[in-house]
């Protein structure tokens, strides 16, 4: 039991961190990106090749892979997603319009890496040594991930807000046209907003690399989770963002040690559809429209 | 527009004409045609729903793959009749409880589930398999050819066609219609959104299971991952998008060049396949947002401005 539910807790934190990008992206930008999973498993690959070509343990990893995200990312919503942003008349046509694209996005991106990498599984061995917590083993470098996953989460948190450039991201998420009226540049924003959500979904991706086999098709898994992580939590809000990903971690290891790990998928979406027809704009989030 | 006087005669006449494709062709092209037809009805089948709702439905394969590992299941111990019949069955069930349950959400969450449908159903078809049945894997030893496969897949496109054409002049189709423009607006004028919304989604899924059950003999093994290849989903929305959803005969106009681009580009280009996919799919979103027949529109109504405020 006691190990059920630390697993649970790490998966979750885990989920929680994966998911925090895309609630920028799709809070802030209006972007759902559903290439996001091809990302954070491009920064794993990124995170493997640094590490058996280079020897750069992926702490240093870290450093190159995020400022890298973060400039693609922020040149694929200025090149890419500006114009859509520019032709839809409403949000919603902005929604379809932006779930479209990001959808071939993901085929490029997913191609790229099955050009470059083949489509093996891949892993390496980082810190994989054993430790006891609360009398049950746990690999350390889960353990590893799950505390820089709480720092880099409570990094976004703080700048998000007690700066003023948080300030205005938030003020975009609320409501875009009123945020126009003191002075802030929405798109701007949006895009820097858009430009964080790829950094933090590159540390997401190296702190995944250490502890889970990965290869080029398995993003698609970690969009499904992170949308559902994301709207389980109400969109656009961190703590909710935490609180689902937690759930849904918790959940899916009472599942998989008590019922069966082949359900997991399944709990995830009755978890989800069961949030949603009791709170439709989720746990936290507020009723738009 | 040409009357139904000119029209009627003309289909017909067109329907007899690629029902004799089978007796002048060899198998390279018989298998071609197959594709062709295939990928038309899906696509038209996705139109129907997801153009006027304006729902993007990611879920193609999840319902192809439902029909045809039906039939690897069934094929063996029942007549084809009944087979199809059941897998249609088990289309309309799986369509309305996944309708239910996430067509009276906003459009985003239907999105979401729907991406990850097939994944989903994938999962617990294996899982059912490895723990209940204890096969992975099937063979399908149906005694059908493929000149059948042609015929019916034929016969099950002229019905989709009938189909959206009837529901086009039905209140079903003009209140979908309203609900593309505005849901809160069809709500106000008595409209049940969620049912209208349902009911089409049913029977799109339907014809798509059904689809996906004609063509399970092609294959002579089936397991789950080649039934739910998440693929299908991806290329029919891009023939529909390219074609134009909004009009019955949009999809067609792209499922056509596609499927060729798709076969050239395979055959041609195995390892980059993907990007190059993935690409041309961007390509027409940002270039053809209302696809060639929304191209062809513009064309042809471009003095009078009318199209462009219906449309």
């Amino acid at each position: 039991m006691t190990n059920a539910i630390l697993t649970g807790l790490m998966l979750g934190g885990m989920y929680a961190l994966v998911a925090m990008g895309l609630t920028l992206q799709y809070g802030v930008a209006r972007i759902m990106n559903l290439s996001y999973g091809e990302f954070l498993v491009a920064a794993a690959f990124a995170a493997h090749w640094l590490f058996t070509a280079w020897a750069l343990s992926p702490f240093v990893g870290l450093a190159f892979v995020i400022p890298v995200s973060f400039g693609v990312s922020y040149a694929i919503y200025r090149i890419l997603l500006t114009p859509l942003v520019r032709r839809a008349p409403n949000r919603d046509a902005l929604e379809v319009d932006s779930i479209l694209a990001t959808f071939g996005l993901m085929f490029v991106v997913q191609g790229i890496l099955l050009t470059v990498f083949g489509g093996a599984y891949y892993s390496y061995s980082f810190l994989a040594v054993p430790i006891t917590v609360l009398g049950e083993t746990l690999a350390l470098n889960r353990m590893v991930a799950l505390a820089l996953a709480v720092i880099a989460g409570s990094a976004l948190y703080l700048a998000l807000t007690r700066t003023r450039i948080g300030t205005a991201i938030r003020a975009v998420a609320v409501d875009p046209s009123s945020a126009r009226l003191v002075a802030i540049d929405v798109t701007q924003m949006s895009a820097l907003a858009f430009a964080l959500g790829g950094a933090m979904v590159a540390a997401a991706g190296v702190l995944v690399s250490m502890f889970l086999t990965f290869s080029a098709t398995t993003g698609v898994v970690f969009t499904m989770k992170a949308l559902i992580v994301v709207v389980m939590g109400g969109i656009g809000n961190l703590l909710g963002c935490l609180i689902a990903g937690l759930a849904l971690g918790l959940s899916e290891a009472l599942v998989a040690t008590y019922v069966d790990p082949g359900l997991t998928l399944a709990v995830n979406y009755a978890l989800f559809l069961g949030v949603l027809l009791i709170k439709p704009a989720g746990l936290f989030g507020r009723a738009q429209r | 527009m040409i009357g139904a006087p000119v029209a009627i005669p003309l289909a017909l006449a067109a329907v007899a004409g690629l029902a004799a494709v089978p007796f002048v062709v060899d198998a390279y092209y018989l298998a071609l045609a197959i594709s062709l037809l295939q990928f038309t009805v899906l696509s038209t089948a996705w139109g129907l729903f997801s153009g006027p709702t304006r729902y993007i439905s990611l879920a193609t394969a999840a319902f192809f793959g439902i029909g045809a590992y039906t039939v690897a299941v069934l094929g063996e111990l029942l007549p084809w009749p009944l087979v199809l019949a059941i897998a249609g069955i088990i289309g309309v069930l799986t369509a309305a409880v996944v309708g239910f349950s996430t067509l009276r959400l906003s459009g985003v969450y239907f999105v979401i589930f729907t991406f990850g449908l097939a994944e989903l159903i994938r999962q617990l078809v294996v899982w059912y398999e490895v723990n209940k049945s204890r096969v992975l894997g099937r063979y399908v030893f149906a005694d059908i050819t493929q000149t059948d496969i042609y015929w019916q897949l034929l016969a099950l496109a002229v019905v989709t066609f009938v189909i959206g054409w009837a529901i086009a002049r039905s209140r079903l189709g003009f209140a979908l219609r309203i609900i593309g423009e505005d849901e809160t607006v069809a709500q106000h004028c008595g409209i049940n959104t969620t049912v209208a919304k349902v009911a089409l989604f049913t029977v799109s899924a339907t014809i798509m299971t059904i689809a996906g059950a004609i063509m399970a003999p092609r294959w002579t093994y089936i397991e789950p991952s080649i039934a739910f290849n998440a693929m299908i989903s991806f290329q029919v929305v891009i023939m529909a998008l390219l074609g134009g959803a909004h009009r019955l005969w949009g999809p067609v106009l792209g499922a056509i060049p596609m499927t060729l681009l798709f076969e050239f580009l395979s055959a041609r280009f195995p390892s980059t396949f993907t990007i190059i996919m993935g690409v041309v799919f961007l390509l027409i979103v940002y270039a053809l947002p209302r696809g060639v027949i929304g191209l062809l529109q513009r064309l042809a109504n471009r003095p009078t401005k009318r199209s462009e405020a219906i449309s």
